[in-house]
């Protein structure tokens, strides 16, 4: 069960990956010419799932999205991830008054909505790929800061950590050989889990015009793009939003699975 | 005269928790000569345990001094106490909390040689794999264990383990809690029969904290009762065991559990 669980995370998260990587190099058509006399064409041959209201084939333009969605994933969720990491075991190990601060600072931040944050970057800098990145990477540390707080916490209160401490070890030896990696499978899977986060965020921001730009496709604006046809062309918007819902539920399932994967003292049970 | 290895005055600590406070020690005293075997026995909450913390400078006293080996340790900061840090080791009670699952066994027993603290008062050069090899024979644990997580191995082998990364620096005291009280009873022999071994092999002086007292009677020449943050009763084993002074001495020995034979 567990396994099934696992094994599915991993086929739809390659499932994008590969054709986010395929993007990069070629596309059935071109993503961006508007073709006229093809507009709203149904699924079929040679545009399998069809064109839109431009006359662009709507598969080259998913490909397209999924490369900006994985960056966006990638870039945020490490900017959020490198920042909130050493943050969480700062506080963690320190505790007292460093612990208060940076904590009450990240539920400052937790309390500020990303949309917001986000369209405060669109109205100063323009709304793009970049700013879409930065609102939900900033937005998803304090997610990664509590995680790492909370396992360092556990961490430290161990016998092994007194161990470590009673012959000398060092708060960085500390951190870098007991703290990190019992830890690591809790920051996987928070990472796991923050992407599917930002996957729907890059969606919602871009469906309101507030990342990436057209004619740049991605999935949110293509569901946008869609409503317009809703009822001419209902499967236009059955086609992103199945991308979403696919891309967010391998990411979510990886997270689980990889909970279980990763944890020594659970592998010893079959 | 000899220095004492450890003398201690007066030493208190309280805990505060929440709004009330814990007298964990009470202004206890106590001397601890090298080569001596030291048990500490009481019932849970009697202290036994702080104190032990205190003596590995592992918890700071609320008032008290400390000295080792003649320096005072009170209130010497971390980066001062190398030499206590090399000289003074730990075994904790259970080894499945004690041993990182996330490290081979190599690299938890090397652990203390690779602190920067430790390392100064060391010889230079100390071969980690020789060393390695060394207290993994000592402990009678196979050559190649050092390759291997600590989950693979059985709680009587992990306390093993326990010990092997006790030995690693060469410490001069063995400070161990309650060290069989979380292993089957079938190996609890094993492990204090290498105990007692490994000490007497090596000269050490050892600190052993139990509410088992045939445990304390088996490893160590001296007693110490404690009870209520205090040491109520003090003097060699035998002798405490045989004329108990203090009332409460005599409750804890009549506990022990014995086969009555019918008839």
């Amino acid at each position: 069960m567990k396994r099934a669980q696992l094994i599915t995370g991993l086929v739809l998260v390659a499932a994008v990956l590969v054709t986010a990587v395929v993007a990069v190099f070629w596309t059935p058509f071109d993503p961006l010419r508007v073709v006229a006399g093809q507009r709203l064409l149904a699924p079929g041959w040679p545009h399998v799932l069809g064109t839109d209201g431009f006359g662009i084939d709507i598969a080259s333009r998913l490909m397209v999205g999924a490369r900006t969605i994985l960056l966006v994933g990638i870039i945020s969720v490490g900017v959020a991830a490198v920042v909130g990491v050493p943050l969480g075991m700062l506080a963690g190990q320190a505790g007292g008054w460093v612990d208060e601060v940076v904590m009450r600072v990240s539920d400052v931040v937790y309390a500020f909505p990303a949309l917001l944050l986000a369209m405060l970057l669109a109205a100063i800098y323009g709304g793009s790929t970049v700013t879409a990145m930065v609102a939900i990477g900033v937005a998803s540390i304090p997610a990664f800061a509590r995680v790492a707080r909370a396992g360092a916490l556990q961490v430290m209160a161990s016998d092994f950590v007194l161990a470590a401490k009673s012959s000398g070890t060092s708060r960085w030896g500390v951190a870098r050989r007991h703290v990190l990696p019992n830890i690591a499978p809790l920051i996987g899977v928070q990472a796991s889990v923050g992407f599917a986060m930002a996957i729907l965020a890059e969606a919602a921001l871009s469906y309101l015009g507030l990342a990436t730009p057209r004619p740049n496709p991605t999935w949110g604006n293509m569901l946008r793009d869609a409503q317009n046809f809703l009822f001419v062309a209902p499967l236009q918007a059955l086609w992103p939003g199945l991308a979403i819902a696919l891309a967010v539920l391998g990411f979510n399932l990886l997270g689980d699975g990889l909970r279980d994967y990763l944890d020594p003292r659970l592998r010893e049970v079959p | 005269m000899t220095e004492p290895l450890y003398r201690a005055e007066q030493l208190t600590r309280r805990y505060r928790n929440g709004g009330t406070e814990v007298l964990a020690l009470d202004h206890v005293d106590l001397t601890i000569e090298p080569g001596r075997r030291l048990g500490i026995v009481g019932e849970s909450g009697s202290g036994k345990s702080t104190l032990v913390r205190l003596l590995a400078g592992l918890d700071r006293p609320t008032s008290g001094r400390i000295w080792f080996e003649g320096t005072e340790i009170t209130d010497l900061p971390e980066r001062r106490l190398g030499f206590l840090r090399a000289a003074v080791q730990m075994v904790f009670q259970d080894p499945r909390s004690s041993l990182n699952p996330r490290m081979r066994v190599g690299d938890i027993i090397t652990e203390p040689l690779r602190s920067r603290l430790v390392r100064r008062q060391l010889p230079d050069g100390i071969d980690h794999a020789r060393r390695l090899a060394e207290v993994l024979d000592a402990v009678d644990l196979p050559t190649d264990s050092g390759g291997r997580y600590p989950h693979e191995f059985s709680g009587g082998q992990r306390q093993r383990i326990a010990i092997a990364r006790a030995l690693a620096p060469k410490p001069e005291i063995l400070i161990a809690d309650e060290p069989v009280s979380a292993l089957d009873v079938s190996v609890r022999a094993q492990v204090l029969n290498l105990l007692t071994d490994l000490v007497a092999a090596q000269g050490l002086t050892l600190i052993v904290v139990s509410h088992d007292l045939m445990v304390v009677r088996h490893l160590c020449d001296q007693l110490a009762v404690m009870r209520q943050g205090r040491i109520i009763e003090q003097g060699d084993t035998e002798t405490v065991y045989s004329r108990p002074g203090a009332e409460y001495t005599r409750a804890l020995l009549a506990a022990i559990p014995r086969i009555r034979t019918a008839g």
